[in-house]
């Protein structure tokens, strides 16, 4: 080893904030070199033309009415659960059980649409749902939200477990409820009366969860933008020895954020079970939990910049489906395109957030 | 009755794969990375050895196969896959200080897609004329036991009737938790993973650390899933068989409370939660079963909430679990 000191090929710095549309460049560029990436990969898995395949996504997406709400659908579902997570997440508070909340929502509507279902009228027993649902995805997120203000327990890890416990807890249910006796699934619930089926458009089957999730997103928005509690997560999320100092109560703020978060995830349980598929499974929520995370934070933790997240990251998922029918190929291709995605738009934050200089044949310093 | 002889081998063959999946995890932890990527990175590591063998296999008798190859393709495929993931990871969030929940979970999702799409592919794109991934040959080579373990009796059923891949797994926690509290090399890791400020100053190349200790953690993770693939499920590759199996290995972490050694029972003890439903006499009562299944989770929760009720110093995750480190950022 010699012992000169070694000037580093580049120098790294944070960046004071860029503008708005460089930022977005940034991002596009990252966007661009990733389909070129998925491209290049598409043709050496499976020796077919990469646009062709892009094409078979685009055709997928929006090749027909149905599937084109089927598309809006999906959306609607994902950023529901996006908008969720998405206050916990500004408040630096990891909530990762947004799977386990949104699952515990349906099966409390569910309980009520099975339960309830020849005791009450059908609007009484549609209230109840909405309650019930709200209030167990609430329940499920506060119990973490409870230790971790109380004890500072790690709310990432315990939010994940949480997931599991609400899965094995619809399997339970999945069972007892069967119907037909030993078939192990729920199936539709109440097809014939129709009981507890949340009221649609006659137009639209899917318009009615698209117009609700469009509603609660412009409401998250408000709510972290331009009220007092959106503040005072902004403040905690910050830093929360300051909230301290300024005299907000940090412990409050996390379990009340937490509840709320738990509440919109009920929510999106409820929307899947009474509205679209009138039936509940253990994959009901399909992954969506983990999949918002990724929304929420591409967009920046921004309710406006996530319908624009979703909208690409379930194009490619519905479009995934459609290559694998036209090209015989597994349905899990999709998932590695998305990866793709993912890990180069995860890595431009970093030339969003850090300036690189290089350093040689700049002098010596220090 | 329960029937302790078969039961006690059976849930160490399902906790080998969660506790080469917690000891990588646990060194990953260590060193302030918090992987959510380990579901996809074991899903990695088993195709990886599947495809490996599975073009090594492709026509060939087990007399023409060469044992030592057959072992150490799937091997070595299983180990640069995993490498690989480690190794994306380490680039995201610490060469470019990416978010790790964010960059973890994008691992997860393609490691996962990685693993089905070729589970379900591989056929096809290779043109043989198989009828499903079937690799006989191989894991007959990996479920070798000891030639005497059959004629040992109890004890041998009890300790010796496994595939060398379950020892080594014991073996790996056990030198994972020597290297951790009793070398050098694992007081700077633990110093890195606690404070990186710290360390920086110390002289410790945190980034040399934490590339190290992560790529490490996938190598030995992806271990668990050739594992998983070639012992317990005898060589068979079935989609989404591996199933919730890694986020179950990151529980084990937590319930170790990031104790390799420990690792090592505590392993065989989910093990023996994740199949104590078929053990359980429940009658006719299937539902119940779905409730069992449940225990690995609840005890893990119990675990977290006591160990930071408690609050003692020693029992507490990494406190850097998490954060990217910029030395300009203080």
């Amino acid at each position: 080893m010699n012992n000169k000191t070694k000037t580093p090929l580049f120098h790294v710095s944070r960046r004071a904030a860029l503008p708005w549309y460089k930022t977005w460049a940034i991002r596009g560029a990252a966007l661009l070199l990733a389909l070129v990436l998925s491209g290049i990969i598409t043709s050496l898995v499976t020796g077919e033309d990469p646009f062709a395949v892009y094409g078979a996504i685009w055709k997928g997406s929006f090749g027909t009415t149905r599937k084109f709400w089927v598309l809006m659908q999906n959306i609607a579902m994902l950023l529901c659960v996006s908008l969720a997570v998405t206050p916990a997440f500004r408040m630096r508070c990891w909530n990762l059980g947004a799977e386990g909340q949104a699952l515990i929502g349906g099966l409390a509507s569910a309980a009520c649409m099975i339960t309830l279902a020849d005791k009450l009228p059908n609007w009484a027993v549609i209230l109840c749902m909405i309650v019930t649902s709200l209030l167990a995805g609430a329940i499920w997120a506060g119990i973490p939200a409870f230790f971790k203000a109380r004890f500072n327990t790690n709310e990432t890890l315990f939010t994940l477990m949480m997931n599991y416990v609400a899965t094995q807890l619809v399997a339970y249910y999945c069972v007892v409820w069967e119907s037909p006796k030993g078939s192990g699934t729920i199936g539709i619930i109440n097809p014939k009366t129709q009981i507890g089926w949340l009221p649609q458009f006659p137009s639209q089957k899917y318009l009615m969860n698209v117009v609700v999730v469009a509603v609660v997103c412009v409401l998250v928005y408000i709510y972290l933008n331009y009220s007092k509690h959106g503040y005072e997560i902004a403040v905690v999320g910050e830093s929360e020895r300051t909230a301290r100092y300024v005299g907000i109560k940090v412990e409050k703020v996390i379990i009340r954020t937490m509840l709320l978060s738990g509440a919109i995830c009920g929510l999106a349980g409820l929307l899947l079970v009474g509205s679209t598929n009138h039936t509940l499974t253990t994959t009901i929520v399909d992954g969506r939990g983990f999949t918002a995370v990724m929304v929420s934070w591409l967009a920046k933790f921004n309710p406006i910049w996530m319908i624009l997240t979703s909208f690409l990251l379930v194009i490619l998922g519905r479009g995934a489906g459609e290559i694998a029918t036209k090209f015989g190929l597994n349905r899990s291709f999709g998932d590695i395109l998305t990866g793709i995605i993912l890990f180069c738009i995860i890595g431009s934050e970093f030339f969003i957030n850090y300036e690189i200089k290089l350093t040689r044949g700049a002098g010596k310093e220090g | 009755m329960f029937d302790i002889v078969s039961f006690i081998p059976r849930a160490v063959v399902q906790g080998i794969p969660l506790l080469l999946g917690s000891t990588g995890e646990t060194l990953t932890e260590k060193s302030g990375n918090l992987n959510l990527g380990i579901p996809g990175i074991m899903y990695v590591g088993g195709i990886s050895g599947v495809i490996g063998s599975f073009y090594y296999e492709a026509g060939k008798t087990a007399q023409d196969m060469n044992t030592a190859l057959t072992i150490l393709i799937p091997l070595g495929c299983c180990l640069l896959g995993s490498l690989l993931m480690g190794l994306l990871y380490c680039f995201l969030t610490v060469t470019l200080r990416a978010n790790q929940n964010v960059t973890g979970l994008a691992l997860t999702t393609f490691g996962v897609g990685f693993g089905n799409f070729f589970g379900g592919s591989l056929i096809k794109l290779s043109g043989s004329s198989l009828p499903s991934i079937i690799m006989t040959n191989t894991s007959n080579v990996f479920r070798r036991t000891l030639p005497f373990a059959s004629k040992a009796g109890v004890f041998g059923k009890l300790f010796l009737n496994y595939g060398f891949l379950a020892y080594a797994a014991v073996a790996i926690a056990l030198a994972a938790a020597y290297v951790l509290n009793h070398t050098r090399t694992g007081l700077h890791l633990r110093a890195v993973g606690e404070s990186p400020t710290t360390a920086d100053a110390a002289g410790i190349n945190v980034s040399r650390y934490k590339y190290a200790a992560t790529c490490i953690g996938a190598m030995i993770a992806g271990l668990g899933g050739l594992y998983y693939v070639m012992d317990y499920a005898c060589g068979v590759w079935t989609n989404d068989a591996f199933g919730d199996r890694g986020w179950l290995a990151i529980a084990l972490v937590i319930f170790t409370i990031w104790r390799p050694n420990v690792g090592v029972l505590a392993s065989f003890l989910f093990g023996g939660l994740y199949i104590l439903h078929m053990y359980i006499p429940s009658g006719m009562n299937l539902a119940v079963k779905e409730l069992y299944k449940m225990a690995p989770y609840v005890v893990t929760i119990i675990v977290l909430v006591l160990s930071s009720m408690r609050n003692k110093r020693e029992n507490q995750p990494p406190a850097s679990l998490g954060l990217a480190y910029f030395r300009e950022e203080r």
